[in-house]
């Protein structure tokens, strides 16, 4: 007879009268259940649990460098289910959102982020949340990692007062603290994230600024001036193709002379990384974090990567591409699955610790989706403000020139 | 937002419209505003609307041959199919135009006329527009396309100082003049602030290029036609809200339609109203409103060409009627309407006398005095 230290989980219940005897489905202990309610539903033997474990990763491609990153990387339990947690929750935040925008409570522009998840999570894990970053319209996955909230979020998909930037950005355009959005035209991004670079080495404090686009963007001409200019002043800047195959219905085949996104930057060193995994993704971006902050000059990295749905919501995703295609990088490139399997093969963590995870993420994800429906818009006080930077208040005209609305900034 | 530009002749001799004297700012204001469909006195909540006007059909025109059913982007594949198929110089290209393009506007002519004169170009407006140029220059009849007018800025700097001075500073050696910019221009509901804006503005400082902006399909397609045809350097913009929405009788052979000619699509005598694109089916709205309810005469004008535009058929207007009120999508200041504006104000027959009283050129014997009134529709 055992003294009940630990919740064990229960093989079976003879729930009669308490106390009574019952045993443990994990260590197979004979356990006296007292009468304090009993909820168990996973086991919490932590000393079952690999604390860690290495994994092989694929070897990158590499470009002007004499070695790349590490072909082992080690996952720690936590960072295994917190990489899990955040990747599913974007995730369903994604997939909520296509069901919102598909009801209309969305409207305007979407662009899905489902299928890329690694990539966010993989770049955040290796940089440090006081370094920089900026990317294109595919947003939302970013905003999460850098310090948004999913309520914020969803209710700036929605337009409400709530929202992360006040209901008045949309999709496109979501902000956080050293996240600098959020960039409809496509390639304007990046000469900015040279230019936050540059704001990085000038003030010496050790960070840099991470700068994404995508491969159709690759082939802006503005993007190969600001390699040079990077490369010239040596700045502390990782730029990072997303290279999920398509830029909106055009396969990278048909748009670029070069398909080596990671050699584009010429005299910048480059890396070919697999997108689909994080802990490849996050060895990468530790690599090119100590390359530029070691004073090496900026790094170029191609994530190469998938999304499952089309360019935006208004693009089914199936006219240039198979629903086969899909469907394979699904099965077999997942980057939640292949995390998931991982864990579960090392005896990370259990089934049921994940399903609970997931069943937490559904919640968070539905409450913020009820937040971002009742939510109320914002004030129309709120609609001109911020257009200069003014004091004091200036007026605005309004949509006839005798009501005048107030901006204040 | 819509920005509309009212001058008056405060001379009771002409004018119909009540308190036009002392309070007409509020007033005569407030009574336009209530005719306005969109928008009210004061300020709501939010409400959805629908397309804030209604398209009505044109007649078919029976000088240009038989005529096809087809709504705006039909008819700028029509244009186009006349265009390749009469002038074996001509090529489309343009971001993802290859399948058909985001507005269907290219659909069929890569399978008809080959790949190698309808493709695809990469992601990059600079580079399509100066590609665009130099093709024009050899000799090809180049049709680019930009994607939505909103990204036409990286391109800017190729329109402005390539394409409107090369035949200038080449003392008409080389020009570009078979090269045409088509590009999905102006608000469309949904589009906010990279899909809906209306830059001709920006173009019409510039000279040595054409702006074409057309109302229909009807329209469209002969004014497309003609800028293929010029020998300028043109650039033709398509309000994207009226693609599906604008259906009319197209005639299937290819006709042109004048450039540097507005077209009075009302008479009227109390009022000029003149727009360009969606506004001129506001604007059509607006003139119907105001017979109706205040018993006001409109005369319409259809700009159709920005730039040269036609100063002599909108100042005469306004000699008969007196009064011009001009509308356009784009923001007010620096807006088309100013330049618009400004024109007429020194147009010589127009006698009209500022107030407050201003440096003007033309000083006039009559005693009257006008104001300018700005209002938004949108």
């Amino acid at each position: 007879m055992f003294p009940f230290t630990q919740k064990h989980k229960i093989a079976f219940n003879l729930k009669i009268y308490f106390p009574y005897p019952a045993i443990c489905k994990a260590c197979w202990q004979l356990t006296i259940i007292s009468k304090i309610k009993l909820v168990v539903v996973s086991a919490r033997t932590y000393a079952d649990f690999t604390p860690q474990a290495s994994f092989d990763i694929k070897k990158c491609d590499v470009h002007k460098l004499e070695e790349g990153p590490p072909l082992q990387a080690v996952l720690t339990r936590e960072e295994g289910l917190q990489y899990y947690r955040t990747m599913q929750t974007m995730r369903r935040m994604e997939l909520k959102s296509d069901q919102l925008y598909k009801q209309k409570i969305i409207r305007g522009f979407c662009h899905l982020y489902d299928g890329q998840e690694a990539c966010a999570v993989g770049i955040e894990a290796g940089i440090n949340l006081t370094d920089h970053l900026i990317t294109a319209y595919r947003a939302h996955g970013y905003t999460l990692t850098r310090g948004g909230t999913v309520r914020e979020i969803m209710a700036e998909l929605t337009g409400r007062r709530g929202g992360i930037a006040k209901g008045k950005g949309g999709s496109m355009h979501m902000y956080t603290k050293h996240f600098y959005g959020g960039n409809g035209i496509v390639g304007a991004q990046v000469p900015l994230g040279a230019g936050v670079a540059l704001a990085c080495k000038y003030l010496g404090k050790n960070e840099l600024c991470v700068c994404l686009y995508g491969d159709g963007a690759a082939n802006q001409g503005q993007i190969f001036e600001t390699y040079n200019m990077a490369s010239l002043w040596k700045l502390p800047c990782i730029f990072i193709c997303e290279n999920n195959k398509y830029g909106m219905g055009t396969s990278v085949e048909r748009a670029a002379a070069s398909t080596d996104y990671f050699k584009r930057g010429d005299f910048i060193p480059g890396l070919r990384v697999d997108g689909m995994d994080v802990l490849c993704v996050r060895e990468a971006t530790k690599f090119a974090a100590e390359h530029c902050r070691s004073g090496k000059g900026p790094i170029l990295m191609e994530l190469q990567t998938y999304r499952y749905h089309g360019h935006s919501m208004s693009d089914p995703g199936i006219s240039y591409r198979t629903r086969e295609e899909i469907q394979e990088v699904r099965s077999k490139s997942d980057p939640i699955s292949m995390l998931k399997d991982r864990m579960l093969s090392n005896n990370m963590a259990s089934v049921e610790e994940l399903k609970e995870i997931d069943v937490e993420v559904r919640k968070e994800i539905e409450d913020a989706a009820q937040f971002a429906t009742t939510d109320p818009e914002p004030p129309l006080d709120d609609l001109c403000n911020h257009i200069f930077y003014n004091d004091p208040p200036m007026e605005v005209r309004g949509t006839n020139p005798w009501t005048k609305l107030k901006s204040v900034s | 937002m819509a920005a509309t530009r009212l001058f008056l002749r405060a001379s009771p001799v002409k004018c119909s419209l009540t308190g036009l004297t002392g309070g007409v700012h509020s007033s005569l204001g407030l009574t336009l505003l209530k005719l306005s469909p969109a928008c009210t006195a004061k300020p709501q909540a939010q409400r959805r609307h629908a397309a804030h006007f209604t398209y009505h059909p044109e007649p078919a025109p029976s000088q240009y041959g038989p005529t096809q059913k087809m709504n705006l982007f039909q008819s700028v594949t029509s244009a186009l199919d006349n265009t390749l198929a009469g002038d074996p110089t001509a090529v489309i290209f343009g971001e993802d135009v290859a399948f058909g393009g985001v507005f269907r506007c290219t659909v069929g002519l890569r399978d008809k006329y080959g790949k190698d004169r309808v493709f695809n170009t990469p992601l990059c407006e600079q580079g399509i527009v100066g590609f665009g140029i130099g093709a024009a220059a050899a000799g090809a009849t180049a049709i680019a396309e930009i994607q939505f007018a909103d990204y036409i800025y990286p391109a800017f700097d190729q329109i402005v100082n390539e394409a409107a001075k090369y035949r200038y500073r080449s003392g008409n050696m080389f020009d570009c003049g078979k090269l045409t910019i088509r590009s999905p221009w102006g608000c469309v509901g949904h589009g906010s602030i990279y899909h809906s804006q209306c830059p001709e503005a920006f173009f019409t400082h510039c000279p040595g290029i054409k702006i074409v902006v057309p109302r229909g399909p009807v329209q469209a397609k002969g004014l497309l036609l003609s800028c293929i045809a010029d020998q300028n350097p043109c650039i033709f913009f398509e309000p994207k809200i009226l693609y599906r929405a604008a259906v009319e009788q197209v005639p299937t052979e290819a006709y042109q339609i004048p450039l540097s000619q507005a077209e009075v699509l009302q008479e009227g005598s109390d009022l000029t109203l003149v727009a360009w694109g969606t506004q001129v089916h506001v604007l059509k709205e607006v003139a119907a409103m105001a017979q109706e309810k205040l018993g006001v005469s409109c005369e319409l004008i259809d700009l159709r060409t920005i730039l040269p535009w036609d100063t002599e058929t909108v100042c005469k207007s306004v000699v008969k009627t007196g009064r011009l009120l001009i509308s356009h999508e784009a923001p007010v200041t620096g807006g088309f309407a100013a330049e618009i504006s400004s024109t007429v104000q020194t147009y010589e027959s127009t006698w009209i006398f500022k107030f407050p009283p201003q440096p003007h050129k033309k000083v006039t014997a009559r005693e009257s005095k006008y104001l300018s009134l700005y209002f938004a529709l949108f």
